[in-house]
């Protein structure tokens, strides 16, 4: 329950909760009270950074099944192979249906009428990534999550340099971008959100050819460079919510232990929301394990940046099944 | 650390004025981005309701007949339409068309839709019902309705003749010639005419060549008895769509339109006629609405 709640908190723009020192377990007291004895220097961190190995390896993985899937759409139509027919927004995968919840919900409240091949479309895509975690979508699908993250080191080095400054906004406004992008369609009847939903247009220029359109997602990307950083899946995009969502009761997350953390916040500084993360700042943890809120979209950088293995991919209920 | 001895917060409101002011200046930017990604989503509204949007679309799209609302709310966008069609008629829109990003249409002087599937593999590819499965057969559909927009320049008026390659060596649309594949269908360009008076509108009309089927088969019918009864709704085409009727002057001939006319585009594609199609599809009349 405290999961749940926890995380639909997050996921609607709350700032992470700060345990009151009773509700922290006596064990993870105790934890920080030995941790406080052994003072972390700079020299301590940098011998556990040189140590540790495999600092992309989730990275590299993630990579290539983004890659691997916008291809399968790309391939099938070229070649006419009909593995994966149509886009991202709706496709048959050798020959069922699959619709994005969210452009499905879109086209539900626009059109007023559903038929039966997007009930089925949408209930299997419902149930495949409430089984790969929710926003498993954003980080190992979505294509313009891999621009965004490809141009996001420009951005980072500008700031570091002081040539720019980030600007942050309130999270909560993609809970209001969601409502106001559903009522939206609900009301004008037309499909608003995939006018500018940059996922659909990366999808449709890959498979059908580039457009105008793109112009639309090179802006993006230039004010996630020079303004906000990854701004777009951060505070805007309503795909990114309803995945969010489905993630809040999927069996698969990331999980913290309290014991090696050092806390010196290298995951925070990788995590594209890093606020799910807020867990691992010295004295929030109540539990010695804890799992990541389902904001968190499972792309696995704190997985392979954490230098004490202290983030790792869970699935719930594995452990007893086997 | 100050860890040990965590502050007790009066709610949630900053402490210092320095913070006070950051989360302010936070709120009117995010206020400003609420409103900027709003106002310019909805700009897609202007190419719409300007009607710059609008388009022949592919068989089966639900629409009024001056009105695609309900298409455009229905599509998902995903080009499954695009993907099965046998001539590559089906484009999708891009983002200069507003609301219709994404969504397909067909552009008929570069390649219309002439039905090689037979089935409306657009239609029963469509996942969301924006292609409407109410219709079977390609005399079901109503995508709009041709006229005889340049009556001069149709060779036929003339009382012309063609010969040669409709639309030139260098034209990349591809038709169906049963004669030649029935599966699959061949670039207009390979396939030069002859014609002693031009009736390319008639001769390639999907309708007209299905009745013509429907003719010989029931010619045969004595032996093929069982097969022509078998057939069901309008797989035979029940008007006629095109014919050519002497002209008032009585020298030329008149490509004439009737009411089986579907608004395929095929008479738009092939007419030969210099500078441009003298035959062309509208998109705001349909069979069912003949008065523009």
């Amino acid at each position: 329950m405290g999961y749940i709640v926890e995380s639909l908190r997050q996921i609607f723009g709350a700032r992470p909760t700060k345990p009151e020192p009773h509700q922290v377990k006596v064990a993870v007291k105790d934890i920080y009270a030995r941790k406080r004895q052994t003072k972390v220097t700079r020299q301590h961190l940098e011998v556990l950074h040189e140590a540790h190995e495999g600092r992309n390896r989730w990275r590299i993985r993630r990579w290539i099944t983004l890659v691997v899937v916008n291809l399968l759409f790309v391939v099938s139509y070229r070649f006419d192979v009909q593995l994966v027919e149509g886009a991202l927004t709706a496709s048959r995968v050798v020959g069922f249906h699959f619709a994005d919840l969210n452009s499905a919900l879109q086209v539900m409240l626009a059109y007023k009428h559903v038929v039966l091949n997007l009930v089925i479309g949408t209930s299997t895509v419902l149930v495949l990534w409430w089984l790969l975690g929710g926003r498993t979508f954003c980080s190992w699908v979505c294509p313009y999550h891999l621009l965004a993250e490809w141009v996001e080191p420009i951005h980072l080095w500008l700031a570091k340099k002081r040539f720019i400054r980030n600007h942050s906004f309130h999270r909560g406004v993609r809970g209001v971008f969601w409502v106001l992008f559903a009522v939206l369609a609900l009301v004008t009847g037309y499909t608003v959100f995939e006018t500018i939903s940059p996922t659909g247009i990366l999808s449709r220029a890959l498979i059908y050819g580039p457009g105008v359109a793109l112009g639309w997602v090179a802006l993006l990307l230039l004010f996630e460079i020079f303004v906000s950083r990854r701004a777009w899946c951060r505070y805007v995009c309503p795909i990114g919510l309803t995945y969010a969502i489905v993630g809040v009761f999927s069996p698969l997350r990331v999980q913290y232990d309290v014991h090696e953390c050092k806390h010196e916040g290298d995951c925070r500084a990788v995590c594209m929301v890093p606020h799910v993360l807020d867990i691992t700042i010295r004295g929030r943890a109540i539990d010695e394990q804890t799992d990541i809120t389902a904001d968190c979209t499972r792309c696995g950088r704190c997985v392979e940046v954490c230098p004490t293995h202290s983030l790792t991919f869970k699935v719930k209920g594995l452990d007893r099944l086997l | 650390m100050n860890d040990q001895k965590p502050k007790r917060r009066s709610g949630r409101m900053p402490t210092t004025a320095k913070r006070r002011a950051q989360t302010r200046r936070e709120f009117l930017r995010t206020g400003a981005l609420a409103v900027g990604v709003t106002a310019l989503s909805l700009t897609g509204m202007v190419p719409v309701l300007s009607g710059s949007a609008a388009r022949l679309r592919p068989p089966g799209a639900i629409k009024d007949r001056l009105d695609e609302h309900e298409f455009l709310a229905a599509c998902i966008k995903c080009g499954q339409c695009v993907q099965v069609c046998p001539v590559e008629a089906i484009k999708l829109s891009d983002l200069d068309e507003g609301f219709g990003v994404g969504v397909p249409y067909i552009a008929p002087r570069d390649q219309a839709c002439d039905f090689s599937c037979d089935g409306l593999q657009c239609v029963l590819a469509c996942p969301t019902g924006a292609l409407t499965h109410h219709l079977d057969f390609p005399a079901d559909a109503r995508m709009g309705f041709a006229r005889l927009a340049r009556p001069k320049a149709c060779l036929a008026v003339q009382g012309k003749g063609f010969e040669g390659q409709a639309r030139g060596p260098d034209f990349k649309g591809i038709l169906r010639y049963s004669e030649v594949d029935r599966w699959h269908p061949i670039p207009v360009a390979d396939h030069p005419y002859d014609l002693e008076i031009c009736d390319l509108c008639v001769r390639q009309c999907p309708i007209e060549q299905r009745i013509a089927q429907c003719a010989a088969e029931a010619r045969e019918a004595p032996r093929n008895e069982a097969r022509v009864a078998r057939k069901i709704g309008h797989e035979c085409p029940p008007k006629h769509a095109i014919t050519l009727e002497p002209a008032p002057d009585g020298r030329g001939r008149k490509p004439t339109l009737h009411e089986g006319c579907v608004g395929c585009g095929v008479c738009e594609m092939i007419c030969p006629a210099e500078g441009g199609a003298a035959i062309v599809v509208d998109i705001d009349r349909d069979a069912d609405h003949l008065e523009a």
